[in-house]
């Protein structure tokens, strides 16, 4: 559903300008959760904003569902780190999670049970009422995800949607992510620079190499489901996939007996 | 217990109002200077031209209806018009760099003139009247509401733009639901302010070409040798002042609420 063909992307010119991508090919299918890691500063977030249509590429192609991406798709949801930047601090909970749905079509009412029920998925019931900011930080990334799952999306990005809330937080959201998933069968596109989370959350691991970046791996996570915080983490598989992506991140060659 | 002790603190705060007014009073009546009457001849002055009406009017006089609701309107119709021309022009100005630099010379020329310069050519375009004051508070209120806002909505945060972008709001959705808001604490700043310059704008153009308010009052006061009818309205001027900002804080409290406490608790 999502192609991307030799992506490159240049900021600036002349001797200063900054390489980000340097021809990236990837390919999504529909119903698939992509992990996407690399070392920070590698071009993750441009790669993710270029797809979002929130940047024009220097080079390549992107489509998504066929039509190719010259600006922001209409079923297409992101989900930003920053929550506290991302959602409206002068609307309350329900209204941020309700705002994008107009596009939709969608008349007063059914913006406002779908907003509901949105929160009712991510564990956010009683809260529609209040603002973001009388809210925790995993709960207000609760919420953009919330936003992300009314709007209901074919494709979802996740822009290191975990890495500014603290690690028990963290697992919970990761757990929340693997479950509206399974729920929807949405197709995810998640980037973090987190090895571990990678593989726990992923159906696949795409690591990028330093800027420019370019794939240097693509992994199939095969690990029985449903994952489970503890013992998915202790699986012999999933150790040894984790060590796989944490060498390739770090510019090793990869294992030959694990290379997919 | 809590309020007796809000009172009690404010008390505390306010002890130096009767004590300024008690030297004031034994000072001007040692002097007997006729252009410094006491306050107490003032404050009987202040009744007898604006509170002793009958009851029916809630105590006003005649003066009083006829020229403070003036002014208040005038200095309403003046902020409201200035909030409305200059927030819209600003957001203007802070969404496209180029119209920015393309008026900014304009707009530092413009608020550079000192308004009461402009009260000889607005009296010849509208003659006197309301229209002339109005004008003339325009046009001298309508620079900070006009630079904050254009501010406001140039530093809207980018990744507030970025959402509005990846959820598709359309064009009038992210005027109103993400660049408007988030450009509102500015904009208030500015209509605070404002609203103290129409004061002041108003009592310059009733005091030239005005034929009531209290700004024509003062001036008819001062002509009939009324000193305590001058100091009153300086009075009644200073109080309305006082409450006019009074009553914006306590809607810009209510209206921004979100904003004082977001930023209280990140």
């Amino acid at each position: 559903m999502l192609e991307i063909s030799n992506l490159t992307h240049t900021y600036g010119s002349g001797p200063g300008a900054h390489h980000a991508l340097g021809g990236i090919d990837l390919r999504v299918t529909q119903g698939e959760l992509v992990c996407i890691v690399g070392p920070s500063g590698c071009g993750k977030s441009t790669l993710l904003r270029s797809i979002a249509g929130l940047l024009k590429p220097t080079g390549g192609t992107i489509t998504l569902g066929g039509t190719p991406v010259d600006r922001t798709p209409d079923d297409l949801a992101v989900v930003f780190q920053d929550y506290s930047r991302s959602l409206f601090p002068w609307m309350s909970v329900a209204d941020n999670v309700a705002l994008p749905l107009r596009r939709k079509g969608m008349d007063r009412g059914r913006r406002r049970a779908a907003a509901e029920e949105a929160l009712e998925q991510v564990g956010l019931a009683g809260a529609s009422g209040k603002y973001p900011w009388q809210l925790s930080g995993g709960m207000q990334q609760r919420v953009s995800i919330a936003r992300a799952l009314a709007y209901r999306p074919s494709l979802m990005l996740m822009d290191e949607p975990f890495g500014s809330v603290d690690a028990q937080t963290r697992e919970d959201l990761e757990d929340l992510t693997l479950r509206v998933r399974n729920h929807h069968n949405m197709t995810i596109l998640l980037i973090t620079h987190d090895i571990d989370e990678s593989v726990y959350v992923g159906d696949r691991v795409v690591v990028l190499a330093k800027a420019p970046a370019t794939v240097v791996g693509d992994l199939r996570v095969d690990l029985p489901g449903p994952r489970d915080q503890i013992t998915t983490r202790e699986n012999p598989a999933f150790v040894h996939l984790r060590a796989e992506v944490g060498r390739l991140v770090r510019g090793m060659r990869s294992h030959p007996a694990a290379a997919s | 217990m809590g309020a007796v002790m809000r009172f009690l603190r404010a008390a505390g705060r306010l002890w130096l109002v009767p004590v300024v007014l008690v030297a004031w009073e034994v000072a001007t009546r040692m002097a007997e200077d006729i252009f410094f009457p006491p306050p107490t001849t003032i404050a009987a002055r202040m009744h007898e031209l604006w509170f002793s009406g009958p009851a029916q009017q809630l105590w006003l006089t005649e003066g009083a209806l006829d020229n403070i609701p003036t002014s208040l309107g005038r200095i309403f119709a003046g902020w409201l018009l200035a909030g409305v021309i200059g927030t819209a022009l600003g957001i203007m100005l802070g969404r496209s760099e180029r119209f920015s630099q393309f008026v900014d010379p304009l707009i530092q020329f413009g608020r550079a003139i000192p308004p009461p310069a402009l009260l000889p050519f607005f009296l010849a375009l509208f003659a006197v009247g309301a229209q002339m004051q109005i004008a003339t508070i325009v046009f001298g209120i309508i620079w900070p509401i006009l630079l904050n806002a254009g501010d406001g909505a140039r530093h809207v945060d980018r990744l507030h733009l970025e959402t509005a972008a990846a959820f598709g709001l359309s064009r009038g959705q992210r005027l109103t639901r993400v660049i408007l808001p988030s450009a509102m604490p500015k904009i208030f700043a500015g209509l605070r302010l404002s609203l103290s310059l129409a004061l002041i704008l108003m009592v310059i153009s009733e005091l030239v070409g005005s034929t009531n308010g209290i700004g024509f009052q003062l001036l008819d006061a001062q002509r009939s040798y009324d000193y305590p009818g001058v100091w009153g309205s300086i009075v009644l001027l200073g109080v309305l002042g006082y409450l006019l900002n009074a009553a914006f804080l306590a809607a810009e409290r209510r209206i921004l609420s979100w904003h004082r406490t977001a930023n209280q608790t990140t």
